[in-house]
């Protein structure tokens, strides 16, 4: 790839069109083999954040055809097998297809700008590993198509349901194969970039924050995704080559298939979770223009938060038959996590106090981060008490828990990076009033679904049901309605997108008088196609 | 820094990933030897007593049920239910007779109830030890000796004792 360096300003965007692609002296590729072969980070970046919210969309829909068929007790739009269908897919979908590569949409834009490299440590893996996901997601879709459907046994995989699927399940399994895979060598990627690539005097204590969170995520993808790439392996064993894991006449357990699949699965939230924190650390303090208060802890409470995510594992599988001594030992370890998390909150917080606050859009989605991300982690907090999830384990009260996390949490912060950075990456200004409406009407919306559930939960409503006992229905009936203007919601942010990369007003140099993070001070809005090919020092 | 030094570090991570791997199987075992040394969940365990007091100021009933899972098994006790004394030795027998035409094998796994007086039927002898093949239209009576704990709550006077036997695929000329 020719290294020619340009620092040229231009006023429209240079990465999103697939009709005329812009190529600034590359090679002979432009048009679609330009994406196709692409190993610069912008590229790659803006390929995951393209490909996320196509899945989102699809993620999106499944969980409308959900929330129709749970509109009124009784069965009306389809039957019980094909809604657990939609119900696994809905959350494989979302939370592989969607909230991490979104994550990773940004990781690949921002870390090399913000640590002053000019790309990647390995830019053609990095190719591979984003080409590894659309391959992936098109096996999981494809599944719904297979005799038998797709696999209806939650997006957990418990077994022994998932041993006695049809050929869907074989072809989840080959899925979630490849999007570890992807999500392994990404990391491997950035922790490499970040811990040998910062300009010289980035010190790792002078990052910013957005690059430390990835870091940690990082270490915890490589270290919990092969688990979950261990528990299918097993699973596809125990269908096809007769071992019995999971099989108590074999001498195998069920429920050993849950703690090797917690085991993956606790770090998994926070990866999913951490990379957002990372991205609110960067907004609110470019909004209180303040700098982020506590640097040093938040880094500290970073790294507690995924230390301490490798043993609350058993707090999802506190009705199996364990011992009450085990019970305890994940409850008060899980509790201990709010700690960290807690000092995460009061530093945000503390940096809004006496700050000179504005509330552009970015800012709105990190406030509305704070309180609803706060939310969930209190329902967090009260599910991880023993007593209590007994009661409440697989209601909605889980259901509406785990939402206000990861959509009120992640997903809010995701849309706040993306209004934040928008400026940066395409040089033009998002229409700011259709920004807030997007914010408001989600904001709205989403407490709409979600907030009722917390009731059906207590009520004592089950989780992955079609039809239900009609004591239920008036809040099921909101949820519905919720789900409905939620969707229409998303249907404007495309449009705010697509309308400022095409016509958008040209932006400032720098947009945000508060953000001061390399990408900001040293590079033009829009930053040429390669940035950085020679480091800045930092002083 | 260099491109050696990217590849270094990015081997070792590799490899570390490849290790969690190779960490997801070695948990089959590591859960089943921490149940073990726990005494968690060994439902078909050999349980040892020591010399206990019979205690004849209670009695309880013992019920027993039979289930054969997707088995061409006939699978009865015996008896259904007896009446011991809490730490008295007691034997039952259960029926099991093969009518497929071909060797089968399967496992017995026990369910209790209420569950937690698992804790207190200790089992000295049980088919649900081992594998058990059965030739094709054998019959073959099989003990299960037993002690009831004189530790059982004192509010527990019936336990259920209830056997599922499972076929072991790969064994025994499945078709």
């Amino acid at each position: 790839m020719s290294a020619v360096v340009h620092d040229h300003d231009h006023p429209h965007g240079h990465g999103h069109d697939h009709a005329h692609g812009h190529d600034h002296h590359h090679g002979p590729y432009g048009g679609v083999m330009r994406w196709v072969t692409t190993t610069n980070h912008k590229d790659i970046g803006t390929l995951y954040l393209w490909f996320s919210f196509i899945m989102f969309s699809i993620g999106g829909l499944m969980a409308v055809g959900i929330r129709l068929e749970l509109f009124s007790p009784g069965l009306q739009f389809v039957n019980p097998d094909f809604f657990n269908q939609l119900t696994t897919m809905h959350g494989l979908i979302m939370v592989f297809g969607a909230i991490m590569p979104v994550f990773v949409g940004f990781a690949n834009w921002q870390i090399p700008m913000m640590i002053g490299a000019p790309d990647m440590a390995f830019a053609r893996l990095n190719n591979w590993s984003f080409w590894l996901l659309p391959f992936a997601a098109t096996l999981l879709v494809l599944s719904f198509f297979m005799p038998g459907g797709a696999p209806g046994v939650g997006w957990t995989l418990y077994a022994p349901l998932t041993v006695q699927m049809g050929i869907g399940m074989d072809l989840t399994i080959f899925a979630v194969h490849i999007l570890g895979m992807s999500s392994i060598l990404g990391s491997i990627n950035i922790i490499t970039t970040i811990l040998n690539m910062r300009a010289p005097g980035m010190t790792l204590m002078r990052m910013p924050l957005f690059c430390w969170t990835w870091l940690i995520t990082a270490y915890l993808l490589v270290a919990a995704m092969p688990v979950l790439a261990g528990a299918v392996t097993m699973t596809l064993t125990d269908r096809h080559f007769g071992t019995t894991f999971f099989n108590a006449a074999g001498g195998g357990d069920p429920v050993l298939y849950q703690h090797i699949f917690w085991f993956f699965g606790h770090p998994e939230v926070y990866i999913i979770a951490l990379p957002g924190f990372g991205v609110i650390s960067q907004v609110i303090p470019a909004f209180s223009r303040k700098p982020l208060f506590g640097y040093a802890s938040m880094v500290y409470a970073t790294a507690a938060i995924a230390i301490i995510s490798f043993i609350v594992w058993a707090h999802h599988m506190y009705t199996v038959g364990m011992p009450v001594t085990g019970q305890l030992f994940f409850m008060y370890a899980t509790m201990l996590v709010a700690v960290p998390t807690g000092v995460k909150v009061f530093n945000w917080v503390a940096t809004m106090w006496k700050g000179s606050l504005t509330f552009e859009t970015p800012m709105l989605f990190a406030c509305g981060f704070l309180f609803m991300f706060t939310l969930g982690g209190f329902t967090g907090l009260v599910l991880s008490v023993v007593p209590i999830d007994i009661q409440m384990h697989d209601t909605y009260y889980v259901v509406a828990h785990f939402h206000y996390v990861m959509v009120a949490g992640a997903l809010f912060a995701a849309f706040a990076g993306i209004y934040f950075w928008l400026p940066k990456w395409t040089g033009r200004m998002y229409n700011e009033t259709l920004g807030q409406i997007h914010f408001w009407l989600t904001m709205i919306f989403f407490n709409m679904i979600f907030f009722v559930q917390h009731f059906l939960g207590l009520a004592g409503m089950p989780r992955r049901i079609p039809d239900y006992n009609p004591m239920f229905e008036t809040w099921n009936k909101i949820s519905s309605l919720g789900a409905f203007g939620m969707g229409l919601a998303q249907v404007l942010f495309l449009y705010i997108v697509v309308s400022t990369i095409r016509s958008g007003k040209p932006a400032p140099q720098k947009p945000w008088e508060g953000a001061d993070s390399l990408e900001w001070t040293h590079l033009p809005t829009p930053p040429p196609y390669h940035t950085f090919e020679t480091q800045p020092i930092i002083k | 820094m260099s491109q050696t030094e990217n590849r270094r570090l990015s081997r070792r991570l590799a490899i570390v990933a490849a290790g969690m791997f190779g960490f997801a199987f070695a948990l089959v075992p590591f859960y089943n030897q921490i149940c073990a040394a726990l005494g968690v969940n060994s439902l078909v365990e050999r349980d040892t007593v020591v010399n206990t007091q019979v205690d004849t100021s209670r009695t309880v009933t013992v019920e027993f049920d039979s289930n054969a899972h997707n088995l061409p098994w006939r699978f009865k006790p015996l008896v259904s239910e007896i009446k011991v004394h809490p730490g008295e030795l007691a034997t039952v027998e259960y029926e099991i007779v093969n009518v497929r035409a071909a060797p089968v094998t399967g496992q017995a796994v026990p369910s209790y109830g209420p569950q937690n007086a698992g804790e207190y039927f200790k089992k000295i002898e049980c088919f649900c030890f081992t594998h058990q093949t059965l030739a094709p239209g054998e019959t073959r009576r099989m003990p299960v000796v037993f002690v009831v704990d004189p530790k059982l709550p004192k509010d527990v006077n019936t336990i259920a004792v209830s056997y599922t036997f499972f076929e072991v695929a790969g064994r025994g000329g499945k078709t």
